[in-house]
């Protein structure tokens, strides 16, 4: 099993015909996803890198039978185009798409609350599940089938614990980037809480970030479902020790701001959650090998 | 994007909130008569510099008990003699670190009667996903300090986007600041007022403090501070138009053309990294081994020869920089052709320092061989760990 993508999902591309987002479905294909059809208003009825164009999500959709959408509509557009996905009841919505006016992604938040829609992202690297379905940006070839989660604010930084794990042979489950801004469609917890439910995943790797509270939310998460019995073996890092409080640093989430959202508290909540935090971000695999062996 | 204390009350005033008269000047002469056009007899000539604590900050040219950046004039000679003292000198204050900030330009407004001054904020809360509008009866204070030791005396009154500002949101704010009566009624108007500002200009942050009442009944912001979401920037134009690039790290400014995310930083080992996670990975692991990151840079996820070439460059503008470490994990880019670029690069810009290069991904192997036949002095790393030990060995070696 894995989570939220499988061999049977359908997916789509908004901004197919853009040289972002023909690179990365071609890719997709190539990995063996259910790529079916892109959308790029005014482009209906035509056909690029061998799919079917739609000028809407509903149509797509219609057509298809998707129920998954990436996103690769660049920023002034991007907000629209994830609320067209959810106007069209997409189950799962990936917006890879980086740069977005946090005031717009306020407005989708809102327009997520009630909706039939998750989001993934935005500024995100999308949702790999080994050798069954690619959705996003990740490099397929460091995948590897197998029993770890991973969850992960930073892109590179889910490579990182992706490409060790498959190293010493314990492989996948599912990964999902999160993404690096402030307000964002699916948080650590809603992806922990699938992880944990879900019986493949035998051990879960969570990287965070400096800025928020997400993985202090998270932590706490994990402290009272292991009160109810639900505990899984667990590995983390968190980027941004060494950064200086007030700078935004690359993402537009990971800044230490009023005396919030420092590394260090992060860390003492995961540890304290019982996830072994790794002092190194090469060391992830080599913690989580440790965590298994007891 | 952070524009000057004039700039934001001019924008604000746009939206109806209540400011003193006040005009920019940026030179003695200007300021004088910008004390003429004002009706006295008390003026406030503020320096204006992208940093707080103006006040009771320090000039390092002047007298140790001269007047900070922010001084009460009680003639237009006065305000002439302060214009003098302030324009082309270092303000040193809290934010600005010790080197201080050059004061350019000067705010000259009128003086106002204070009876009691009072706290507002707006920020995009991430917990929530939406903006919240944070008030306390205790303005003029440092907030943080506020929050920390009476937390009962901050409110917090976050906004639903479906509806927008509502009248009771503005009824909240003014019983917060514990007002009845009229000015009760004001403060819903210029927090309403204030809301619909922030959500039209793209706001990251909007700081009123003090927003005051004066003796004579009117509610009117005395200092703010402002700052626009870089993200939308684009359909700004008019925000743009404020910035002073004068007030901004020329190296960053540079980094920012070729769409690298830069910061300068105190170490010694520059860094070049795609992504922002792993950047700061790095900068972690390079202080884990005992030495400091000279910078944050994320190179993006396409480390073409010339965005490397541009990073290396921007790196080497800073003269504490003793080595480089470039940690590229390939992803969909084949590591072969990062090596390429990273070579080209280097002889470029006539490297000097050690460089010690991780790269990650396809056709790793090859990446290593081009490297290592480049006839560069390019030490290739294994994996980050790795990386870090041979970057502080490198550095140890030249200092």
């Amino acid at each position: 099993m894995s989570i939220l993508v499988n061999k049977h999902t359908k997916v789509i591309t908004q901004g197919m015909t853009g040289k972002t987002g023909a690179f990365h479905t071609q890719a997709a294909l190539d990995y063996g996803t259910q790529m079916v059809a892109g959308v790029t208003p005014g482009k209906g009825g035509t056909s690029h890198i061998g799919l079917p164009q739609y000028d809407t999500v509903a149509e797509a959709k219609a057509a298809t039978g998707a129920t998954a959408s990436c996103i690769y509509v660049p920023p002034p557009g991007a907000a629209d185009a994830i609320l067209e996905a959810i106007d069209a009841q997409m189950e799962l919505i990936v917006c890879i798409t980086e740069g977005i006016p946090v005031l717009d992604m306020v407005r989708v938040k809102r327009a997520l609350q009630g909706s039939k829609s998750r989001l993934i992202g935005p500024n995100c690297p999308g949702v790999l599940t080994p050798d069954e379905c690619k959705i996003g940006i990740m490099p397929g070839s460091i995948f590897k089938k197998g029993s770890v989660g991973v969850v992960s604010r930073s892109g590179t930084l889910t490579y990182e614990a992706v490409f060790q794990t498959s190293n010493i042979g314990l492989g996948q489950t599912t990964a999902v980037g999160i993404g690096g801004d402030p307000v964002n469609g699916t948080n650590f917890i809603d992806v922990l809480e699938l992880f944990l439910a879900d019986e493949d995943t035998k051990s879960i790797i969570m990287i965070g970030e400096i800025g928020g509270d997400a993985e202090e939310k998270a932590a706490q998460f994990l402290i009272d479902e292991a009160k109810r019995g639900r505990k899984k073996p667990m590995a983390g890092f968190i980027a941004g020790r060494s950064a200086p409080p007030g700078r935004r640093m690359g993402h537009a989430g990971a800044i230490v701001s009023g005396g919030k959202g420092d590394a260090e508290s992060k860390i003492a909540a995961m540890e304290e959650a019982g996830i072994r935090v790794s002092p190194s971000p090469s060391l992830l695999g080599e913690t989580l090998a440790e965590v298994l062996k007891g | 994007m952070n524009v000057h204390e004039y700039q934001a009350k001019e924008l604000l005033a746009k939206f109806g909130v209540g400011i003193p008269a006040g005009i920019a000047a940026l030179t003695v002469e200007e300021a004088v008569a910008a004390a003429k056009q004002l009706p006295g007899p008390l003026y406030v000539v503020k320096a204006q510099i992208h940093a707080g604590g103006r006040g009771k900050g320090k000039f390092k040219e002047l007298a140790p008990d001269a007047k900070g950046g922010v001084r009460l004039a009680k003639s237009v000679e006065e305000v002439e003699a302060f214009a003098k003292e302030m324009l082309g000198n270092t303000l040193v204050t809290v934010q600005t670190g010790a080197a201080g900030k050059q004061v350019n330009r000067l705010y000259v407004t009128d003086g106002v009667d204070i009876a009691k001054e009072y706290y507002l904020s707006m920020v995009v809360d991430r917990a929530t996903g939406r903006v919240a509008m944070i008030v306390s009866t205790e303005g003029g204070m440092d907030i943080e300090e506020v929050a920390h030791s009476t937390p009962e005396k901050i409110a917090t009154i976050t906004i639903d986007p479906a509806q927008g500002f509502m009248p009771h949101h503005g009824r909240a704010v003014g019983y917060a600041l514990k007002l009845t009566g009229e000015l009760n009624k004001q403060a819903a108007t210029i927090a309403k007022q204030l809301y619909t500002a922030f959500m039209a200009l793209d706001c990251d942050m909007l700081e009123i403090n003090p927003l005051v009442e004066t003796k004579d009944g009117n509610l009117l912001v005395l200092d703010t501070k402002m700052s626009f979401d870089s993200n939308a920037l684009y359909r700004h134009p008019d925000v743009v138009a404020l910035r002073d690039e004068t007030e901004e790290d020329p190296a960053e400014i540079e980094a920012s053309k070729y769409d690298l995310a830069y910061i300068k930083l105190d170490g010694n080992i520059g860094c070049m990294v795609n992504g922002a996670g792993l950047a700061m990975a790095t900068m972690d692991i390079i202080k884990l081994n005992g030495e400091f990151p000279a910078n944050f840079l994320d190179v993006g996820g396409g480390a073409t020869t010339e965005k490397v070439t541009a990073a290396f460059k921007i790196i080497l503008r800073d003269p504490a920089v003793k080595g480089i470490l470039v940690n590229i994990f390939g992803g969909i880019m084949k590591c072969d052709i990062i090596a390429d670029g990273i070579v080209a690069a280097a002889k470029e810009v006539n490297l000097q320092v050690p460089l010690v290069v991780r790269l990650e991904g396809t056709n790793v192997q090859q990446g290593k061989d081009i490297l290592a036949n480049s006839g560069l002095p390019i030490v290739p790393a294994n994996d980050l760990g790795d990386a870090a030990q041979k970057i502080v060995a490198e550095v140890r070696k030249v200092s």
